[in-house]
């Protein structure tokens, strides 16, 4: 049998490909970059969150969003090696980030602006993440598939505790509940377009999903994330930015209001609020650390030269 | 939980599978917090303080290393110290509030204090410097405070005794960070040696406050409650003298940095950086004093 053929035929039984298996070029590209683009999303992730650690005004919440951007950075860690079993490289990946080759999901290209974004991040975020995630662990690649499984377990906590930092502070104080009602404007749009383009215009879906490294269109995912979201925002008492969401018994499902693919693309294309200083930050960060990474490099040959002319 | 309904278990009713639960609990709850027989609760009050504040205090500059670090891993690793020593905090402040006997809970202490009612010592305030500073910082806090807090182990207040044995294995990996790094820089290349050397001069300085013990450690000392901190001075120095060695480093020489009219952390005499660590640690919880959170 010809390698390409047990590849489909892999692929056909859904059965998982892994890192010794002989694959096309187009799907180790396709997956790599699937992959890097995940693992930059959550590094870039860490700042927007990062940014209320030294302010959240309690003790036990700083622990609980220092342990959130902690877990980021280790999902990071993990999709990097992910990638790297395809035969990509940790640093190089970083290298493409901070070029602006690579992207990561826009969301983060927005600013977080009070305390309430940390929940409603949680609440939104998070949640249209695990939407589009949690059909990733059935992934044909095996190692992404194993990483999206311990990373959804995680995002799923990340998100109880995000909606349960809202439904606190909307037992709160009147300024608190208008202080969530304002996140929620400022995220609602922005949290839809995670779902990246609608299907007509989506340049990777057929591919993807034939290869079964994606398992559902763009748009089934953003319908299933209304259709989740309208009922929790109910219990929470907030409202969703949208006059013409509602429920639609004929579908079965909530109608909502066209998203602005324009800010979409204008954002996805660099040129969102927070694009270039989550860009310069990674960056910034990444050159400080050039002299510590020598350093370590330094010593291990060091090491190893010593042990070389004692052996 | 069904993987393809991972979001709906937002709504499921049971909390003890999330790692911080999501109801409030006092980090004390089911402890027994009785203040041991012959001691006064404002000293053993005074003392958690001054251990929780050192903390709470470090743990903030760590948690300015966050999507700083040079590499992923240390990323990780600084984010996992700062929230060790941010739990360590909200369980001595918390000890505080029940020695004292009031309904002060470990948030009050945090976010509003003022900042001479702080007690920790400066070299927990120091700005963030670079990754050189931070390691010897590191080094040098966490070996102190190992040392303190082994001995603390035998305090004859179990709630403390029980604090510093949780902490004991926290800061023995942090102490094993700091020193593999601390060997990595020194004997690295030319220019890590500097930055760790650099680093080590300006924490230098900061040392002898963390062996000068205040007039409420030396009672609880006696007591048998508190570790007089001048007790441990023998063994940081060995630990250091060790770690130094083998990162071919020298032993800093630095004439101690003095308080004022003898004053320092413990007494509540800090440096100019604290006013505008407690600015940013207490904004918003002051902006909304009435909120729950």
């Amino acid at each position: 049998m010809s390698l390409e053929l047990k590849f489909e035929e892999t692929i056909a039984h859904d059965q998982r490909i892994e890192p010794r298996d002989w694959v096309p070029d187009a799907y180790r590209s396709t997956m790599v970059r699937m992959i890097a683009q995940h693992a930059h999303s959550e590094i870039i992730g860490m700042q927007p969150e990062g940014n209320w650690i030294t302010r959240a005004p309690s003790l036990r919440r700083k622990a609980i969003l220092l342990a959130k951007v902690q877990d980021e950075a280790g999902h990071g860690l993990y999709l990097y090696s992910a990638a790297e079993t395809l035969g990509a490289d940790r640093g190089e990946l970083t290298e493409k980030l901070i070029a602006g080759k690579q992207k990561y999901s826009s969301i983060f290209n927005y600013p977080t602006l009070t305390f309430a974004d940390v929940g409603v991040i949680g609440w939104l975020v998070d949640g249209a993440a695990i939407c589009n995630q949690v059909p990733l662990c059935r992934s044909s690649y095996g190692p992404y598939a194993r990483a999206m499984i311990r990373i959804c377990k995680e995002e799923s906590f990340h998100q109880r505790q995000g909606y349960e930092l809202l439904m606190t502070m909307m037992r709160g104080t009147p300024e608190q509940r208008e202080m969530v009602q304002e996140a929620v404007n400022r995220w609602w749009w922005p949290s839809l377009m995670m779902f990246g383009p609608p299907d007509a215009d989506s340049s990777h879906t057929a591919q993807s999903m034939a290869w079964k490294v994606k398992r559902h269109t763009n748009d089934e995912l953003r319908q299933r994330f209304v259709d989740m979201t309208v009922p929790q925002a109910e219990a929470l008492g907030v409202t969703l930015p949208d006059p013409e969401l509602k429920w639609n018994a004929a579908r079965g499902h909530h109608d909502f209001g066209e998203i602005d693919w324009a800010e979409f693309k204008q954002v996805v294309s660099g040129n969102g609020p927070c694009n270039a200083q989550r860009v310069a930050h990674r960056k910034a960060a990444h050159d400080d650390g050039a002299w510590v990474r020598e350093a370590a490099a330094a010593h291990a040959r060091k090491i190893d030269e010593r042990q070389r002319s004692a052996a | 939980m069904s993987f393809d309904n991972a979001y709906e278990a937002i709504t499921e009713e049971n909390d003890s599978r999330w790692a911080f639960g999501t109801g409030f609990e006092d980090p004390l709850s089911g402890v027994d917090t009785t203040v041991p027989s012959g001691v006064e609760g404002a000293d053993l009050a005074a003392y958690c303080l001054m251990l929780g504040d050192d903390a709470l205090i470090f743990s903030h500059r760590l948690q300015e290393w966050c999507t700083n670090a040079p590499e992923l891993e240390d990323e990780v690793a600084i984010a996992n110290i700062g929230l060790d020593l941010l739990g360590q905090a909200r369980l001595l402040l918390a000890r505080a509030g029940k020695a004292e006997g009031g309904d002060r809970g470990e948030d009050h202490y945090a976010f509003f204090r003022a900042e001479h009612e702080f007690r920790n010592v400066r070299l927990a305030e120091l700005p963030r410097g670079d990754f050189g500073e931070l390691i010897a910082r590191l080094l040098v806090f966490s070996t102190w405070r190992l040392a303190l807090f082994q001995r603390l182990t035998e305090s004859r207040d179990p709630v403390l005794a029980a604090i510093a044995a949780k902490g004991v294995k926290e800061l023995t990996y942090h102490r094993d960070y700091a020193a593999q790094w601390a060997v990595r820089l020194g004997d690295g290349t030319e220019y890590s040696r500097e930055r760790i050397t650099e680093g080590l001069a300006s924490v230098w300085p900061y040392t002898d406050e963390l062996f000068t013990p205040h007039p409420v450690e030396l009672r609880l000392g006696e007591a048998g409650v508190a570790v007089d901190p001048s007790a441990a001075r023998a063994e940081f120095d060995d630990v250091l003298g060790q770690v130094l060695r083998a990162a071919t480093l020298d032993t800093p020489e630095a004439p101690a940095i003095p308080g004022v009219a003898g004053r320092a952390g413990r007494a509540g005499v800090h440096t100019e950086g604290m006013g505008y660590l407690l600015a940013e640690l207490q904004s918003v919880a002051r902006a909304h004093p009435e909120a729950t959170w």
